[in-house]
């Protein structure tokens, strides 16, 4: 007979472990994770902050972003947005390796471990890393001075849960598709590119004609660019927006996650 | 007898309107090596992979170790050591890496896996390999580190599904000698495969499966005893000939079998029917006596070769 092994424990842990193991796959690549990491910020905090930013400013003082500098106006939207990419990055690419490519869930599924637990560790590794890339945003905001050490600690968080509120949809979306070729060719330029353009992030939603505001509602960047906003200099958004903003997100965190666990399950058990 | 580690009655699993296996039953005892011989497409990787607990069944019941794979499915798993058709190791991790992971899948502790990845990567012929990238390894080393993967939690039985498909001769019988060891350790095997001489070499029971359904079981030599005669003869008299000779031959052997390339006699005695055929002025351009393998079992119930 074998070796005892607890069931009840794996069923406790199996996410962990699965996170574990994808964070190990990706710790091989952290020269590369690292250098865009860190590249990635400085490209936009240089080009907006002594470009863009400087135009803006000229052009009307900083009567459209509520009195806050261009570079700082735009920071918790960046901040978000690379959020998002870190989480999209390490859900779409693991999940059709996991059930295409390499076929790695199959393996992973031959043992204690449930699909369920294979959807939420790929989720929480991918979360681990957002938090990773925010983090050194952060870092690099406060160097350039762009935001004030404070309330602003608060951005990281929002980030994340912008994050993770999109990954948790995309990683639903990666476990349906069997066909991956169109995919990154729709999910780069139909869903990322419009996001970023559309939810605020370079100018206020506000400011758009309304029939194209509907893009920001829906879109995650929206509501936690929104939420950095207030957390970083009392950007004046009320409560009420505040708490939709929160739910909003963890909204699509419940479902997508909800959603994407009963799809793992489904799809490894035909 | 005791109780059987794995017990089949009725599995069937339909996939749209397909049939991929069609109602079938065997029993597999403790320490037995049990093999799953068919054509592609015969249903054995959809059966092994209910037998895995991961695939759901249509109808029929299925119990591993007295539990139901389908509501059990972590618990049955525990017990289990896979070895998919197709190596579904981490390419981006090490060898060693490899084994540490899938070990932690098991919740086994940290000192307990890294005694373990020394006996496996002993077992798999891999000890300098240990900190090379899986992506390096050549295709035979790939399969024993996936059975060796298979083997960390020191499973009740493995599943080996197409254990040598897609390797070369030496890699094959490498194999085979591992899987003879673990055999001798008294672990239980289940394999499938589409070789017979693998079928012949590892399993000490098997069924013939043939679209979804089983067509015999038994003992590689109790199959052959039932189903072939002692030895066959091989003649060959050029694809045109086969045809017109073939009515003269029947005369002369209990059974016969026209190949596009060949044709198949069975006979106890070989050499006396090849004399038999000289005799009557017969002369084929290739001659071959050998005995009943698999493959003339399988010949005969299905009308079929196994690999066509």
């Amino acid at each position: 007979m074998n070796t005892g092994i607890d069931v009840v424990q794996i069923q406790r842990f199996g996410a962990f472990y699965i996170a574990a193991a994808r964070l190990r796959s990706m710790a091989k690549w952290k020269s590369i994770i690292a250098a865009v990491d860190i590249g990635n910020p400085l490209f936009y905090l240089i080009a907006v902050g002594v470009g863009i930013g400087v135009l803006v400013e000229q052009g009307s003082g900083t009567s459209g972003t509520s009195g806050i500098k261009y570079i700082a106006f735009i920071a918790p939207a960046l901040l978000a947005n690379s959020a998002i990419t870190a989480v999209m990055d390490e859900t779409v690419f693991p999940t059709i390796e996991g059930f295409k490519w390499r076929k790695l869930f199959f393996a992973q599924n031959a043992t204690p471990i449930t699909g369920r637990q294979i959807a939420l560790g790929v989720y929480l590794s991918a979360l681990c890393r957002a938090l990773f890339s925010v983090s050194i945003y952060y870092i690099l905001l406060l160097a350039f001075n762009v935001v004030d050490f404070g309330s602003s600690v608060l951005l990281i968080p929002i980030a994340v849960l912008g994050g993770g509120a999109f990954g948790a949809v995309i990683l639903f979306a990666a476990a349906i598709i069997e066909n991956h070729d169109q995919f990154f060719n729709i999910l780069g330029r139909l869903v990322i590119m419009p996001m970023f353009l559309f939810s605020g992030t370079f100018f206020p939603l506000s400011s758009m004609p309304i029939y194209l505001q509907p893009i920001g509602w829906v879109s995650p960047l929206w509501h936690a660019t929104e939420l950095g906003r207030e957390a970083a200099f009392d950007y004046g958004v009320s409560t009420l927006m505040v708490i939709v903003h929160i739910t909003f997100l963890s909204v699509l965190v419940i479902v997508g996650l909800f959603l994407s666990m009963r799809q793992f399950e489904r799809r490894l058990a035909k | 007898m005791s109780k059987p580690l794995i017990s089949v009655r009725g599995l069937t699993k339909v996939f749209g309107d397909f049939t991929a296996v069609d109602g079938i039953d065997f029993d597999v005892a403790k320490g037995e090596s049990f093999g799953l011989l068919g054509p592609n497409g015969a249903g054995k990787s959809t059966t092994m992979r209910i037998l895995a607990a991961t695939s759901t069944r249509t109808s029929g019941t299925v119990e591993i170790l007295d539990k139901d794979p389908e509501k059990f499915g972590p618990l049955v798993r525990a017990h289990l050591g896979v070895v998919p058709q197709q190596d579904n190791l981490d390419g981006e991790l090490t060898v060693s890496e490899n084994l540490y992971i899938y070990g932690r899948y098991f919740g086994l502790s940290k000192k307990f896996i890294k005694g373990k990845i020394e006996e496996l990567l002993e077992f798999a012929q891999l000890e300098e390999k240990r900190d090379v990238k899986v992506e390096a390894l050549s295709g035979g080393m790939k399969r024993r580190l996936t059975i060796a993967r298979g083997l960390v939690s020191e499973p009740d039985i493995l599943l080996l599904d197409e254990p040598t498909t897609g390797l070369d001769p030496q890699a094959r019988h490498i194999l085979w000698d591992r899987l003879f060891r673990l055999k001798e350790q008294g672990v239980t095997l289940v394999l499938t495969t589409h070789f017979m001489d693998e079928a012949e070499q590892l399993c000490d029971r098997l069924v013939v499966m043939d679209k979804g359904a089983i067509m015999a079981e038994g003992s590689p030599q109790g199959l052959i005893k039932e189903y072939s005669s002692k030895e066959v003869l091989e003649v060959r008299f050029g694809s045109d000939r086969n045809k017109e000779v073939a009515p003269q031959l029947a005369k002369m052997c209990e059974r016969m079998e026209i190949l596009p390339d060949r044709i198949l006699m069975y006979t106890e005695d070989g050499e006396k029917l090849l004399e038999q055929i000289a005799a009557a002025k017969m002369h084929p351009t290739t001659s071959l006596v050998r005995r009943s393998s698999l493959e003339d079992v399988f010949l005969r119930l299905t009308g079929r070769t196994l690999i066509e």
